[in-house]
């Protein structure tokens, strides 16, 4: 494999920001509860990620060392704010339903981890395919996460554009088939990541330690 | 030359540098957007007014059905007297600072195709999160409740948020806030769906949602003592 595309799918299975790196939990835990804020969750913070790498790659030898994170930090933060004020302006019901989380992108561990990690060290066009890969390693965990979490907890599956659609059919609860509302609440977030790490780790031979 | 990035003046230069263009572009974007930003508030209230009368808007006829339907916009006090003041541009928020015989309060009244007067009454309260907040519609006896909604601005997706669903403004319709001449406005009941009639309270109870309990306890004060009884005066003088 090559060097590029490494960085783009390394972060999908073998260096999974979420179950690998465990960077970004906090926000698998929030927006997850919906399928439609997760999916568009992910675009936002891969879209900020791949950005801000690119910014600070560029910038990575003027920037002085002993203000590094403050720059970083500032670096992202006008990214978000300018997502959240054009989301205001022109995507008033998206920005609607993302509300305080478009905020919580600042506080994302992934970004501010991989500009460290990354974006400092290496050139812009490989930081932008880092943020990409990252972005869509951590997409993917969050669309499962809020797939299982949605469907058992509400009995439905809502995508951006079309909305909700039920998937367990009237059938079932009239049989006395009922959602489940632990499903909904944080704690199982935190059992679904567990899992599917449990899953991951049974399955990559790279992952399973030495004893 | 080689400039040295660790002494302190480059790093002094470099932060004041970096933190002037950050403002600049920031502040610049926000007076570019804010016209359209206010428009979109504007549209989604005309919207929200509208829908507590069940009628559905788009965001581009919303301004003229609201011309439309709404016939009169009035503020009153919490006497219940009528006071002067432009009613749609007055910020709940802020009269829920001032003092409580120095609030004023907007009314909207609506006139449906069918001929029917509404009297439409907007709400501000306190979630878990933010401000919650939501128009009661009233129908022509100042008592009966024709539709409500509510909305939020950041409530917990798929708990609390669900407050501007459906199925929890529908139980709203045909509840009374009167018992007699006594002012009781709706009280919601803890424990999910069918909490109010398990209460044997019909006529003036609704459910509060499971795991949005504070969202749902905020929805509560809000019809209650933090904001609808500052209309209690102006709704028995009107009262049929």
């Amino acid at each position: 494999m090559s060097k590029n595309s490494k960085l783009l799918s390394g972060p999908i299975n073998l260096n999974n920001p979420i179950t690998v790196q465990v960077l970004g939990i906090c926000s698998a835990l929030a927006v997850t509860v919906k399928l439609e804020p997760a999916i568009v969750m992910s675009v936002s913070v891969t879209a900020v990620l791949a950005l801000a790498n690119v910014i600070v790659s560029l910038l990575r030898n003027t920037i002085p060392s002993r203000i590094r994170i403050i720059v970083q930090l500032v670096i992202v933060a006008a990214l978000v704010i300018l997502v959240d004020q054009i989301l205001k302006a022109y995507l008033y019901d998206v920005s609607k339903q993302l509300s305080v989380f478009v905020g919580l992108i600042i506080t994302n561990c992934i970004i501010m981890g991989r500009l460290e990690a990354f974006a400092l060290g290496n050139k812009p066009y490989a930081s932008f395919l880092d943020g990409i890969g990252n972005g869509a390693g951590y997409a993917i965990i969050l669309i499962i996460i809020a797939a299982i979490r949605e469907l058992f907890g509400a009995g439905t599956l809502t995508f951006p554009g079309i909305g909700e659609v039920t998937i367990i059919p009237q059938a079932f609860y009239d049989f006395g088939y009922q959602n489940n509302g632990l499903v909904i609440l944080p704690p199982m977030a935190l059992i679904v990541v567990g899992i599917i790490i449990w899953v991951q780790r049974a399955k990559t031979r790279e992952l399973i330690e030495e004893v | 030359m080689k400039i040295d990035t660790n002494s302190n003046i480059y790093t002094f230069i470099y932060a004041s540098v970096m933190v002037i263009l950050v403002a600049a572009l920031l502040a610049f974007t926000a007076i570019k957007l804010q016209p359209l930003q206010e428009k979109n508030i504007r549209v989604e209230k005309m919207q929200n007014i509208l829908q507590s009368v069940g009628i559905e808007t788009t965001v581009d006829d919303a301004e003229a059905q609201f011309k439309k339907y709404i016939t009169k916009q009035v503020l009153v006090n919490t006497k219940g007297e009528e006071v002067k003041g432009n009613a749609f541009s007055t910020n709940l928020k802020a009269q829920t600072r001032l003092k409580k015989e120095d609030r004023v309060l907007p009314v909207f009244y609506a006139k449906m195709d069918d001929g029917k007067k509404m009297a439409i009454i907007p709400l501000r309260g306190t979630g878990l999160w933010g401000p919650i907040w939501g128009y009661l519609a009233l129908e022509n006896d100042f008592n009966t409740i024709y539709g409500a909604v509510f909305d939020h601005k950041g409530e917990t997706p798929g708990l609390g948020a669900d407050i501007n669903k459906d199925w929890f403004e529908k139980p709203f319709k045909g509840k009374t806030l009167f018992e007699g001449d006594k002012f009781v406005s709706i009280t919601i009941y803890k424990g999910g769906k069918g909490a109010a009639k398990l209460a044997g309270d019909t006529k003036h109870g609704c459910d509060a949602i499971s795991g949005g309990t504070i969202t749902s306890k905020g929805l509560q004060r809000m019809l209650k003592e933090e904001w609808l009884d500052n209309y209690e005066a102006f709704l028995k003088k009107n009262k049929k």
